[in-house]
């Protein structure tokens, strides 16, 4: 439902650990983050390793091989996570960003899949 | 005297789920949705814990005590908080009852810190569990009001399971939220003008629009958008018709006691304040007529159906909103809002 807002413009980010970019849930409220189930990220056609993935809300950093025991963190209705790729660095420039999400949402038998996909610019360093 | 002669006795409100996509894109905060519900003479506010109150539910003394200020504020009463129960928490497991009826304890002392005087609950959560928590609602002056929400309605198999709890055990604290998405009397037209900017058939669009109004049966319109050539899309958007339905007004007389919230859902207000789907016309008078005395919250729901290519106001919207649940609650004056 808020799928068109999910990749947010103007984040995408170099930094010595990998690639950044801010994401926000599709959904309408916010979701504890042991039922966000997949964060998949796709640049310029290429699967990020979920492995190399982590998701950051305030303070703190979840790598997404671990978010499924994460019984208290909430990524909050509309909150912008960053969602860090380690080991990826890109070239200045124009790049094709694409996030799908898969939520467990209790009172649904199917699961919630929002995707978004977006072309951000990662300015010169 | 007939009702158009006495005072209403409905009275306006709110859900703040109406704001949200500006509060979504940090546009409005909390405070702006509560104004902009009080510039509205709708007093009465409905409430997503889970939408637009981090932290919820470790949330302090001091987010109650501010809240308290900001009602008085602005004039606002809390009316109703919006329940979710996340029974698949867990990876691998479903919550026990035991941990459900916890949860949904939780949420009611939510609601009675908030000064609720309702909790609207989901409707897939199993009346044993509500039997459980009733002791506490009643002990917090809270009613469970289980969501009659599209495609059921007031005497769907699933919902008569609650009905039947409901008779046995004779509280006024388990009853029924309403939802105004049970009177779909169109297809709305958001939704279907959505389906044409992706490239629905044309013609398509034209026939289920029409099958809806006739009142067929879903599978049959799908049977024919699929006979009629119909691409994937063509099907998704006559696939929308088992979602949504038209249900007799009447059949509220019989459940009216059991009612003790509505959702005033709705999917777009035209320019001459009436809604383009959903049968307020035929429903409001019919409540009225029968004395329902609570709150009917207005709860946009169009943001999604035209955020693709259109701004969306949803203030103007509510505003629109409320000034047609005045119209038809019979204010005198209904220049205000």
């Amino acid at each position: 439902m808020f799928d068109r807002y999910i990749v947010v413009e103007d984040t995408l980010k170099d930094v010595p650990q990998g690639t950044q970019v801010g994401v926000r849930l599709p959904y309408y409220r916010g979701l504890g983050l042991s039922m966000v189930e997949a964060v998949d990220v796709t640049v310029d056609g290429v699967s990020a390793d979920p492995a190399a993935v982590s998701v950051t809300l305030g303070d703190h950093t979840y790598p997404l091989s671990t978010m499924d025991e994460e019984y208290d963190a909430v990524w909050n209705f509309g909150e912008i996570g960053t969602v860090t790729v380690a080991g990826l660095h890109l070239a200045p420039g124009p790049h094709d960003v694409r996030v799908r999400l898969q939520l467990r949402v209790s009172y649904l038998p199917m699961k919630l899949v929002g995707q978004d996909s977006k072309t951000l610019e990662l300015a010169a360093g | 005297m007939t009702a158009s002669h006495r005072e209403p006795s409905i009275k306006r409100g709110v859900s703040l789920y109406s704001f949200q996509e500006e509060f979504f894109l940090r546009r409005m905060t909390l405070e702006d949705c509560v104004a902009a519900c009080a510039d509205m003479g709708a007093y009465g506010i409905e409430t997503l814990a889970e939408q637009m109150m981090p932290g919820f539910p470790h949330l302090s003394d001091a987010f109650y005590e501010d809240w308290h200020a900001l009602m008085a504020k602005y004039g606002t009463v809390s009316v109703c908080h919006d329940m979710f129960l996340d029974t698949k928490r867990f990876k691998g497991r479903a919550m026990t009852d035991d941990e459900q009826v916890e949860s949904v304890k939780r949420d009611l002392t939510h609601a009675r810190r908030l000064g609720c005087s309702v909790m609207r609950v989901l409707m897939f959560v199993r009346p044993e569990v509500l039997v459980k928590a009733l002791p506490y609602a009643e002990e917090c002056g809270v009613k469970m009001g289980v969501e009659i929400h599209a495609p059921l309605h007031l005497s769907h198999p699933w919902i008569l399971r609650y009905s039947e709890v409901m008779d046995k055990e004779a509280s006024p604290y388990l009853g029924y939220v309403l939802d105004m998405g049970i009177f779909t009397d169109h297809y709305p037209p958001v939704m279907l003008e959505r389906f044409r900017r992706q490239g629905a058939t044309p013609a398509i669009i034209d026939h289920v629009r029409a099958e809806y109004d006739r009142r067929t049966l879903s599978e049959y319109v799908i049977n024919d958008v699929r006979e009629m050539g119909g691409t994937p899309l063509d099907i998704a958007m006559a696939e929308v018709t088992r979602h949504n339905l038209w249900s007799d007004p009447r059949h509220l007389i019989e459940q009216l006691p059991r009612i003790v919230h509505v959702h005033g859902k709705f999917y777009e207000m035209d320019e001459q304040d009436r809604e383009t789907s959903l049968g307020y016309e035929q429903v409001i008078p019919v409540l009225r007529e029968h004395g329902y005395d609570g709150y009917i919250c207005s709860e946009y729901e169009g943001n999604r159906h035209i955020q693709d290519a259109f701004e969306v106001g949803s203030v103007e919207q509510v505003r629109r909103h409320q000034r047609m649940l005045a119209r038809l609650i019979g204010e005198p004056e209904v220049a205000h809002v």
